[in-house]
Order: structure tokens, then C-alpha cells, then sequence
């Protein structure tokens, strides 16, 4: 009896140590998760917090302030009448909707074709198509830069979009998701009568919407960030998207360094995204959980 | 090790997320389990054996009560510190490692005093090994064995650090039919070897009747009987009890006590004796029919089924809970298969009388 | 099932055409350059096929400063990036309030602009007149001394890049390891825990070897995107590069073909297969080395 009493107390001591343990660990995790989360919100923060002071305060403090009690929208206003911020959102809306929708177009009869449509040589073709995705952009872009420069093509949206419109990842996302839906819709539909094209409108596309929309939306937020080739084929502001627009104010700016009103048009140029993600979180993370890669 | 559950009960929050109610999944448990015996939990999917399985464990905290091993209570002691092997339904083999990594991995977790040599550690996983008798297949990665391999090794694994407790949960519910025959033999000898206090959870009846000392049924989170597998199956408290042992089941009748006559329909089957009169439940156990020419049932004939040893009658009757009447007699009897009616005389030891409402059992005597 | 030899390749013309002309002809091209020596490409004529662009890009200083700037952020970044991730997603798995929002916010870099949220950096580490910029502050709080970390010496300045680089990586890792570690069987860790494994062998025998295909392709995909590194530096140091010693082997290619320097499409070939190569090379030898260390199940 002596025994057990003390084996009692042992395992009284064994689970306060386990709580103190567990209380400990929970305390030093929120902590760490927190700090991380500090580290990535915080540049959002500074970049408001510095475009809503004022040029002289901004250049008053010596010892940046974490706050600021007079906010002001100036900077804004600058942003958008000093250099010509509204242009290139203007312009990189232009180029995400065209892109993205030519390039909607383009994938879906592609992998329609792979997916549904019995021809010769399909599986050869998407076997190459497919040895494709390990082609670095680096290795092709020199040459589309010397093709649409021969063209004529530069400093035009045609010369911006034509290289962009394909993407052999999401063929074979789409192709994926179509080849799921189960054939026997499509004898279905053959039997009705129904053309090939009209089956693809009308069944397949609802089907495959959540994929679609998922495509579409990295899509636009590759087109929104797209920096390289905008840069290699536009040197005429008029065509700049925002981030050659950014550069550009960065290098050459509002005439001096004007680092309020440089950090309100790069609110203006990542809200649009943020409220994107914010409307479309999930669609986006799956996703990108899929498969996706930082473009 | 015995093991004593008192009061034992946990409630999880109601999925339902508009009402604030609780679902009751284990409802005060008390039980002792003696040492070193074999006991089988049983109850139909839902009914909470597995999460009582889990609170022994230690991978689930009661809401109530406490759970006793020996003289100690565990109750909030985390699953480590309990010294229970747990083995799991799909078994829960590390996919990347080999059988001796498996087996070996309980104990590369003991630190301090506990600690073993590589020569101890070696030892014992043999002993594990040779125990379930998998010594052949040590360097194999587990998706390389059977099913029944697999259940091996996570036994193995279970008892490598010689628990108190081992616990397991379905043990035989991934298996093929034959193997599960022969693997629960194969638990009542290492059990019988080690004589380790064994529980584990099934809701094959048959399962648990053929190898545990002891059963214990549930029924949505309450324990309806704790017995021997033959006193239960003989002396069920009530229909749940009787309607979820035995194969072929039970057969239910509605029926009557009048005058201390119990009838079924307008057949006076049986003399029940301090019965007073009401209307009743009636179990009758397939083994508890005898053919008589002049028996007081009349069945109307549907067909035989030959068992070889036995013959079952397939018969029907209108006070008869479901369609039809299974009865279980010697081959050799002579059935008269040519006639509409088949006549039954019943055993009293195997029919038992049940309350309409509460279900619960109504003793009667017996008259010799 | 009949064939639909003329549909099938209707619907497929439009794709075929566009990677044609802007995928398969550059690969093609792009080797071709790469060999062509004396290339002018006002009268796109050439002197010459041989071997000397691959020997004048060698040799060139600012593809050697390229290369060890591009080497020294490979090595930092996707070790330390690969790790952070692991280390931030298995708390994240392991709490359950609150681990929505910490996802959310995990995630925000991942659909920013680099070049914008580039500059916020850059103000916050740069050193000017007025102020030496907060981190600067913060390192003279815990009692170093100002360091500008945009026009200074070169390890703060790769410093900053690498910093930059991970917090720009970090999202999409961390999203994949989180999913990874959801697609674990919870009853390994019960199995684990009831034989009284301490966490961090949790950690080590269990989590780490059931994910490693996940960490694998991390690791892959991680050296490949750092290999091509080039936005993040831009944001940072502006567009000369090669001025602020902190050009990558891909801003090279882009700054021989376009820019002050440019107008050099053979280099810039040279520069890309080069590059190519390497990370062909490098891939390989991850792949060798992972057949001992990844575990796959079948």
C-alpha cells in the first residue's frame, strides 16, 4: 500500500509536469506563430501608415514615428496626377483581362481536346506538351525579344500579350479536371444530338467552373505582378503596367524623393490584389496547393 | 494490472452547431477489470466502445468520473505515461520504416533509467517478434505484408514495451474471413502468454463471445450487461442484450401472459409461473425449438436449410416480429416437408420474456 | 469510338501555335544564338559559329559577381526558407484557434507585387540623410551601429536580399507543407504518442519522413526559383545591378539583351543555357541524392 501511494504522488508530480509542459509550449508557439505573422504584416502596415504622412513630417523625423496623428491623402492625389499612376492600372488591367481571356479560351480547346477528343497522335502531342513545363522562361524569352521587336511589336499591347497567352501548366490543370467527368455524360449528349462544342459550353465548363475560376485567378495575379517582359518590350511610359510603373517612379519619381506619395501608389498597386485574395482566399490557396509555383 | 472504471463519462459537443446540446458518448462506465483477464467490448458502430477504449488510453479526457490501474488513478495522466500498448484498427504501421524499426520504436523512446542497450532492445523486439510469430519478415517495409502480417507486427509493436494494458481497437475488422478465425485464436494465445490485461473492441458478436473472459455490450454509450460470453448469451437483461448475441439472432414474438400461460397468438406455448398478466416480448433462441407432432407452435412451413450437422427450419408465424421464424434442430430429425404446418414445442431455458415499453427482462419460474 | 482526327487538331491549333512560335522556335533559337559569334543585330548578320560567346560570358566580371551572388543566396535562402516553412506550419497544425487567420496573413506576400512591397523594404533598411531607417534603429536599440543595408557594403546588402527573397518564398511553402501535414494520418501520431514519443522524435521519425516527398519537391522547386532570382533584387537595388554588385546570372541575361549594356542576344544565349545547365545539374543531383532519404509510399 506504501508503494502505491507513492506511485500515486509520481503521477501527480508526472501530470502537473505535463501541464506546465503543454501550458509553456502553447505560450512559446502563439508567440512564435505571432511574431511570424508581425514579420509579414508589418512592411503592409509601414507602407500605409507611410502613405497617409505628409512629405514635410516624413522628412521631419529623424527617428521614424509608428504612428501618425494628422493623415493625410496628398500623397495620393500626388500618385496619381504627378506621374501617371492611373495610366499603367489602367494599362494592367487591360493586359490581365485580354491575357486572361485569350488565354481561357485557348487552354479550354486544348484541353478539351486532350481530354475528350479520340485522334491520332494525342498522347504523343501532350507527352511534348507536357516536356514543356520544365522549359525555364529564361531560356525563350531572349528570342521572343528579337521576334517582336522585328515585328514592330514593341510598345504595343499586342507584343505585351502574344507571348503570355498560353500556359502549358494549366492545360494540363484543366485537362485534369476534365478528364474526371465521366463519359458516359458525353454518349449522353452525342445521342441528344449535341455538337461537340455546345457539350464543352454546356456541360463541361459549368462542371470544371471551380477549377476555372482557380486558373483564372493566378492568372491574373501572374499578369498583375509580370515585371520581366513588360520591361524587355516597353520603354514608352504610355505602355508601362505597374510594375514597370513602380520602377519608374522609383528611378525617376515625382521629380524629387518623395517617399510618402512612392508608398501610396504602391498601396494603390497591391490593394487591388489583396482585396482579390481576400474575396477568392480559398479558391486561391487550393489552388496554389495544387500545384501552383510563384510565377 | 487491474483496471477500474468508476463513473466513467465523456460528452462531446453537438455537431448540430444551432443547438447547444451534448452528445452523451460514454455514460457512467463503472466496471473493475480483473487482472490478466481477456475482455471484449461490444456494441453495435456508435455505441462508444471505441471511445472508451480511447479514455483508457489516455488519447481522450473523461467529463466525469475516473479510470483506477491498480490502486492508481490515471484519469489525467497523458497517454505516455500510462504504459498501455494500443493497437490500432488499421493498424497505424510507419509506412517508412521496416518491421524491426516498427517494433523497435516503443523503445527507443525510453529515456533515463528506463534506457536499453542495443542488446536489450535487440532481445526484446525478438521476443515480440517471435511471439506473434513474424521473425521471418523483419526487414520488410510493412506495405510488403498481408493484412494479417500487418496486424502481427502492430501487436508486436503493442507489447514490445511490455504494457499493463494492451488495448485494441477492431483488431480483426480489416481481415479476410478465414484469417479473421485464425487470427483471433492467435490474440487468445498471446494473451494467454503474457496473461497482460487485454481489452478490445468489436461489433462482431461472434468475435467476442468465441475468445473473451469477459463481454461487455453497449448500446448508444450505456453498458447493458457485463458477464461471461455464456451467461450473457444465456441470461440477457434485456432485448438489445438478446437480439445482439447469437447467430442465427433471436427470433421475437408479441405476445401475452394470461393465467400464467404465456401465448403467442392463440397458441399456448408455454406454462410461465409468477408472471402476472401483460403483454410481452418473447425470445425464443433457434436452438430453442423442439419439433413435436402435437407441439402447441403452429408455424406455417417455408423451407430447410441444411447446415450439415444442423437443419434450419425457415418457417413463419403472424405474431412473429420479422418475416420469418429460424429454428435450429438435429439433422436427423424427420421433418415432414410435405405439410403446410410445421408444430413446435419450446425449451423453456431459451425463451425469455421481455417488457413492451422498457424492454427489460420479466423472470418466470420455471415448472419442471 | 470513332477518331476525330481533323476536331481533335482544330481545337488544339490555337495552342499549338502560340507555344509553337513563342516556346519550341526560342528553345530551338536560343542555341542557335548561343553559337553564332559576332552576332549584330542592327543587320542580324554574324561572323562565325563557335564556342566564343560561352568563353566571353566566363569570362566576363559581371557574370562572375552574377554567379556568386546568385550561389550565395541559393545557399541561404532555401535552406532557411525550407526550414522556417516547416517549423512555421507544423505550429500551425498544431493549434487550432486562431489558425485560420495565421494562414490568411501567412499567406498576403504571396499575391503582392514584389517590385511594390520591394520598396517598402528598401525604405525600411535603407540609410539616408534624414534617417537611418527603422531597422537601423532597431539594431541601434540593441546597441550595433548603423549599417546601410541598400547602398552599403556587400553582405548587408545580401543580407537584405536573402531576407527579402524568404519572406517572398515563405507563403507558398508554407501553404504546401500545412496541406502536406493535413494529409497525414492523425492515428501515426496517436500511435506515437501511446508509445510515449517525445515531439521532437515525433518530429523527426514520423512528421518529417511521411511529408518528405512534399519537402523534396519544395527543395526542387525551391533551388530552381532562387537559381532565377532577379525581381526581388530590382525592387531593392534598382535596375543597374550590375552597379550595386548585386546582379543575378538571370538579371545578367536580361541586362545583355535589353539596357544599357544590352543589345547582345548571343551572351545573353550563352547566359541562359549556362544557367540552364547549372540548374539541370543541380536538380540531378538533388534527385540522386534524394533516393536515399525520400520515402514514397506506393
Amino acid at each position: 500500500m506504501r508503494g502505491n501511494m507513492k506511485n500515486q504522488t509520481d503521477y501527480e508530480k508526472t501530470e502537473q509536469r505535463v501541464r506546465i509542459r503543454k501550458l509553456a509550449g502553447n505560450i512559446a508557439l502563439y508567440f512564435s506563430l505571432t511574431l511570424w505573422g508581425l514579420i509579414v504584416l508589418f512592411p503592409f502596415y509601414w507602407m500605409v501608415l507611410t502613405s497617409v504622412k505628409s512629405y514635410g513630417s516624413y522628412n521631419g523625423e529623424r527617428i521614424p514615428a509608428f504612428f501618425t496623428l494628422s493623415p493625410t491623402l496628398q500623397n495620393y492625389l500626388d500618385a496619381f496626377t504627378t506621374v501617371s499612376l492611373g495610366r499603367y492600372l489602367w494599362n494592367t488591367l487591360v493586359f490581365t483581362v485580354i491575357t486572361t481571356g485569350i488565354m481561357l479560351a485557348v487552354i479550354t480547346l486544348a484541353a478539351y481536346a486532350f481530354a475528350r477528343l479520340n485522334f491520332k497522335g494525342r498522347d504523343l502531342v501532350f507527352t511534348l506538351f507536357l516536356s514543356l513545363m520544365m522549359i525555364p522562361n529564361e531560356l525563350v524569352v531572349i528570342t521572343n525579344f528579337t521576334t517582336i521587336t522585328s515585328l514592330g511589336l514593341r510598345n504595343t499591347f499586342t507584343g505585351l500579350i502574344l507571348p503570355s497567352v498560353t500556359s502549358v501548366f494549366y492545360i494540363y490543370l484543366l485537362r485534369e479536371n476534365f478528364a474526371q467527368v465521366p463519359d458516359s455524360l458525353y454518349y449522353a449528349a452525342k445521342v441528344d444530338g449535341t455538337s461537340d462544342l455546345r457539350y464543352l459550353c454546356k456541360v463541361m465548363i459549368p462542371i470544371c467552373k471551380p477549377t476555372l475560376i482557380t486558373i483564372v485567378v493566378l492568372k491574373i495575379i501572374e499578369c498583375w505582378n509580370s515585371y520581366v517582359w513588360p520591361r524587355l518590350i516597353t520603354d514608352d511610359p504610355d505602355y508601362f503596367l505597374v510594375s514597370n510603373g513602380i520602377q519608374e517612379i522609383r528611378e525617376n519619381g515625382f521629380g524629387r524623393e518623395n517617399i510618402p506619395a512612392m508608398m501610396a501608389a504602391v498601396v494603390v498597386i497591391s490593394l487591388p490584389l489583396i482585396i482579390l485574395f481576400l474575396v477568392f482566399r480559398n479558391k486561391i490557396m487550393e489552388g496554389v496547393a495544387r500545384g501552383g509555383t510563384k510565377a | 494490472m487491474k483496471i477500474v472504471l468508476d463513473h466513467l463519462t465523456k460528452k462531446f459537443p453537438s455537431r448540430n452547431k444551432k443547438e447547444r446540446s451534448e452528445v452523451t458518448a460514454v455514460g457512467d462506465f463503472c466496471f473493475e477489470i480483473p487482472d490478466g483477464k481477456l475482455v471484449g467490448l461490444l456494441g453495435p458502430s456508435g455505441c462508444g466502445k471505441s471511445t472508451t477504449l480511447n479514455l483508457i488510453c489516455g488519447l481522450l479526457k473523461p467529463t466525469e468520473g475516473k479510470i483506477f490501474f491498480g490502486d492508481d488513478d490515471v484519469t489525467n495522466l497523458p497517454p505516455e505515461h500510462r504504459g498501455v500498448g494500443l493497437v490500432f484498427q488499421n493498424y497505424a504501421l510507419y509506412p517508412h520504416l521496416t518491421v524491426r524499426k516498427n517494433i523497435q520504436f516503443p523503445l527507443e523512446n525510453l529515456r533515463g533509467e528506463a534506457k536499453l542497450t542495443r542488446e536489450e532492445m535487440d532481445g526484446r523486439v525478438y521476443a515480440a517478434a517471435k511471439l506473434v510469430q513474424i521473425e521471418g519478415l523483419m526487414e520488410r517495409k510493412p506495405s510488403e505484408l498481408s493484412g494479417g502480417q500487418q496486424q502481427r507486427v502492430a501487436i508486436a509493436r503493442a507489447l514490445v514495451k511490455m504494457p499493463k494494458v494492451l488495448l485494441l481497437d477492431e483488431p480483426l475488422s480489416n481481415l479476410d474471413a478465414r484469417l479473421r478465425l485464425q487470427t483471433r485464436e492467435e490474440i487468445r494465445r498471446i494473451q494467454k502468454e503474457t496473461k497482460i490485461t487485454t481489452i478490445f473492441v468489436t461489433h462482431d458478436q461472434d468475435e467476442a463471445m468465441s475468445i473473451s473472459d469477459l463481454i461487455v455490450v453497449m448500446k448508444d454509450g450505456f453498458v447493458q450487461q457485463i458477464g461471461r460470453p455464456q451467461d450473457v448469451y444465456d441470461d440477457p437483461v434485456n432485448l438489445f442484450v438478446a437480439k445482439f448475441l447469437g447467430t442465427p439472432p433471436i427470433n421475437v414474438f408479441d405476445g401475452s401472459v394470461k393465467d400464467g400461460r404465456l401465448y403467442i397468438g392463440d397458441d399456448a406455448v408455454l406454462q410461465v409461473d409468477g408472471v402476472p398478466d401483460r403483454n410481452v416480448h418473447i425470445g425464443v433462441r433457434p436452438e430453442g425449438f423442439l419439433l413435436r407432432e402435437d407441439g402447441p407452435l403452429h408455424c406455417r412451413m417455408g423451407r430447410l436449410e441444411v447446415m450439415g450437422r444442423d437443419v434450419s427450419v425457415v418457417s413463419t408465424h403472424p405474431g412473429c416480429q420479422s418475416d420469418t421464424i429460424r429454428s435450429i434442430i438435429p439433422a436427423e430429425s424427420n421433418i415432414n416437408t410435405t405439410s403446410d404446418i410445421v408444430r413446435f414445442a419450446l425449451k423453456p431455458g431459451k425463451v425469455f420474456l421481455f417488457d413492451r415499453v422498457t424492454e427489460a427482462r420479466i423472470s418466470f419460474d420455471v415448472r419442471a | 469510338m470513332e477518331k476525330q482526327n481533323f476536331k481533335g487538331w482544330l481545337y488544339l491549333i490555337p495552342a499549338i501555335l502560340f507555344l509553337g512560335a513563342f516556346m519550341i522556335y526560342p528553345l530551338i533559337d536560343v542555341f542557335i544564338y548561343s553559337f553564332e559569334e559576332g552576332y549584330n543585330s542592327a543587320s542580324q548578320t554574324y561572323l562565325g559559329t563557335g564556342g566564343y560567346n560561352y568563353s566571353y560570358v566566363l569570362r566576363d566580371p559581371y557574370f562572375l559577381q552574377a554567379l556568386k551572388n546568385t550561389f550565395i543566396l541559393v545557399i541561404i535562402t532555401v535552406p532557411v526558407s525550407t526550414i522556417l516553412a516547416l517549423l512555421i506550419s507544423i505550429g500551425l497544425s498544431s493549434v487550432k484557434p486562431l489558425r485560420n487567420l495565421f494562414q490568411t496573413v501567412y499567406f498576403l506576400p504571396y499575391v503582392t507585387n514584389t517590385l511594390a512591397v520591394g520598396l517598402v523594404f528598401m525604405i525600411l533598411f535603407k540609410k539616408t540623410p534624414y534617417s537611418d531607417g527603422l531597422v537601423n534603429l532597431l539594431i541601434n536599440a540593441f546597441g550595433g551601429s548603423s549599417v546601410d543595408f541598400i547602398d552599403g557594403p556587400y553582405w548587408a546588402k545580401m543580407f537584405v536580399l536573402c531576407f527579402y527573397t524568404v519572406w517572398v518564398v515563405m507563403p507558398f511553402k508554407i501553404l504546401i507543407l500545412t496541406s502536406a501535414l493535413a494529409s497525414v494520418n492523425q492515428v501515426y501520431y496517436n500511435a506515437a504518442r501511446v508509445d510515449g514519443t517525445g515531439s521532437f522524435r515525433i518530429f523527426r521519425k514520423i512528421t518529417v519522413p511521411m511529408i518528405s516527398p512534399t519537402i523534396f519537391y519544395l527543395v526542387i522547386t525551391g533551388f530552381i526559383g532562387a537559381f532565377k532570382a532577379y525581381s526581388d533584387a530590382v525592387a531593392l537595388f534598382g535596375t543597374d545591378l550590375n552597379a550595386a554588385e548585386m546582379n543575378t546570372i538571370v538579371g545578367y541575361v536580361y541586362d545583355m539583351l535589353y539596357g544599357d549594356s544590352g543589345g547582345y542576344p548571343s551572351y545573353a544565349s550563352a547566359a541562359a543555357i549556362l544557367l540552364f545547365a547549372i540548374v539541370l545539374t543541380i536538380t540531378c543531383i538533388n534527385l540522386l541524392v534524394s533516393r536515399k532519404h525520400v520515402h514514397y509510399t506506393g
